[in-house]
């Protein structure tokens, strides 16, 4: 028999996970749909379900010393209409589903699902967002580009659970999100980009690139990126073939039935391509 | 099993029972109130639309654990109001209204969304419709009544 437990407080949570063997559940929007049963029956959980939704000690937004600190439980919603939170967040949230699941929906449900296609990895990744795992015995702080390992994989262990993302704040003269979908509100990201530049004295001070669901991950490469470290924006412009060239190699998408990957490389290096003529 | 209290359209209720339900075979099955529909069954179409605290929510994916102290309107008891009086009628004037099997979900999400922003522009109106699907009237007539209603009920909301 599966266990199914409501703990009221995140050190019980936690005493729990440490016993093994137990999901954690928050929003639902996705496990409620990867174990849909019949109509009219529960909900076919496989594993022990723990339920953190209404976790007091993981809801809420800080902004402290240069940081966003988001608490595991807070809703896409609440995040998204926080002044606080970096733009680029509020905006990728915001083509997110629509506001029925992003009432409900949470960032650490986004990240532990690992999905690919998950909306929120491309701008948290570009952000260098930090996610505070805890235990019973105490807490590590991982890159969220480490956190994520693979398609639904995370390198999470069964007794840690994400308490916190912390979101350095940076000052970026430039930044841009798209994502290309089919139905804008519902759509499942066919390929994203997010792009960021800091210019100090005329020169790329900062650069980075980020791609959702044109691979296995988020598509981050910080070698290519400081590659342009130190150039103008005339400089990075003329050399843009270069740059197109750098991630053509990056850039393997798979193919699954929502688009081929020639079209999700080809849209991927369009966007990139915009962003930089824009600048 | 577990006990989850929370208030249903105003009254304390309390579930005894799995609570990996989902909340929209709860309110369907043991508070006998239909207006909410089963469409899709997995978040994409707005039939099983409820307000919780307020915001709309999709019953079909909210699962019942996640009830405990909240508290749930549905049409039925949204339907007491003076704010689903004037809702009611913008979509009549608009014609907003053909099979209506969309049509309580639609007047949740429009309540959700004037609650939270009493004039929303027609951009606004339609991310706050997003998640609700007609196959009916085009949208177009919906979109309408919100504007109508939020006219009409200046002051309502
Ligand atoms: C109609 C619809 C549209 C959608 N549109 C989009 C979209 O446009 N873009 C997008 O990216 N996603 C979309 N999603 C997917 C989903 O809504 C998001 O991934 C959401 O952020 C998941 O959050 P949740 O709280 O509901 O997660 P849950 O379903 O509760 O959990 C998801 C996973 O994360 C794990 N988890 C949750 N919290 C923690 C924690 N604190 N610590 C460790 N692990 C945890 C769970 O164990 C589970 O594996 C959509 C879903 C639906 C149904
Ligand atoms: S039945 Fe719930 S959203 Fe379609
Ligand atoms: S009126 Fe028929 S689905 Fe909207």
């Amino acid at each position: 028999m599966v266990k199914h437990i409501i703990p009221e407080t995140l050190s019980e949570a936690l005493k729990y996970l440490y016993q093994g063997d137990f999901q954690i559940i928050a929003g639902g929007t996705d496990l409620m749909v990867q174990n849909r049963s019949w109509s009219e029956t529960p909900v076919n959980f496989t594993k022990n379900m723990l339920y953190c939704f209404d976790l007091l000690e993981l809801k809420g937004i800080n902004v402290i010393d240069g940081r966003v600190e988001i608490g595991a439980m807070t809703t896409l919603e609440t995040i998204m209409n926080h002044p606080g939170v970096p733009s680029l967040l509020c905006q990728a949230i915001g083509e997110m589903a629509s506001p029925a699941i992003r009432h409900v929906a949470t960032l650490a449900g986004n990240i532990g699902n690992a999905s690919p296609a998950g909306d929120s990895l491309p701008v948290l990744i570009l952000y260098d967002a930090w996610v505070e795992l805890r235990n019973m015995a105490g807490f590590r702080m991982i890159l969220l580009k480490d956190l994520i390992v693979g398609p639904r994989k995370t390198a999470m262990h069964p007794e840690e659970m994400i308490v916190k993302i912390v979101i350095p704040i940076h000052n970026f003269d430039f930044e841009s999100y798209i994502k290309v979908g089919g139905r804008k509100a519902d759509a499942i990201a066919k390929v994203s980009f997010a792009g960021a530049v800091e210019i100090e004295d005329d020169k790329i001070a900062d650069i980075r690139l980020t791609f959702g669901a044109v691979g296995k991950t988020v598509i981050r490469n910080e070698t290519a990126e400081g590659a342009w470290i130190g150039m103008t924006i005339t400089e990075l412009k003329t050399g843009i073939w270069r740059l197109i060239d750098m991630y053509n190699q990056l850039i393997q998408p798979i193919d699954d039935q929502r688009s081929n990957k020639y079209y999700r490389k080809t849209v991927a290096i369009n966007l990139m391509k915009d962003f930089i003529d824009r600048l | 099993m577990a006990i989850i209290k929370f208030t249903l359209n105003h009254k304390q209720v309390i579930v005894n029972g799995d609570p990996n339900r989902r909340l929209l075979d709860v309110i369907r099955n043991d508070f006998n109130l239909k207006g909410l529909k089963e469409g899709c069954g997995e978040g994409e179409c707005g039939a099983c639309a409820v307000l919780i605290n307020h915001q709309i929510v999709n019953s079909c994916l909210y699962v019942l654990a996640n009830a405990e102290g909240k508290d749930i309107i549905t049409i039925e008891g949204f339907a007491e109001t003076k704010r689903f009086a004037v809702i009611k009628s913008a979509f009549e004037t608009a014609g907003a209204v053909q099979c209506g099997f969309c049509t309580p979900g639609m007047i949740i999400a429009t309540e959700s969304l004037l609650n939270a922003n009493p004039h929303p522009s027609e951009a606004e109106i339609k991310i706050g419709l997003s998640g609700n699907l007609c196959r009916c009237t085009g949208y177009n007539m919906i979109v309408e009544a919100v504007q109508i209603a939020m006219k009409a009920g200046e002051g309502l909301w």
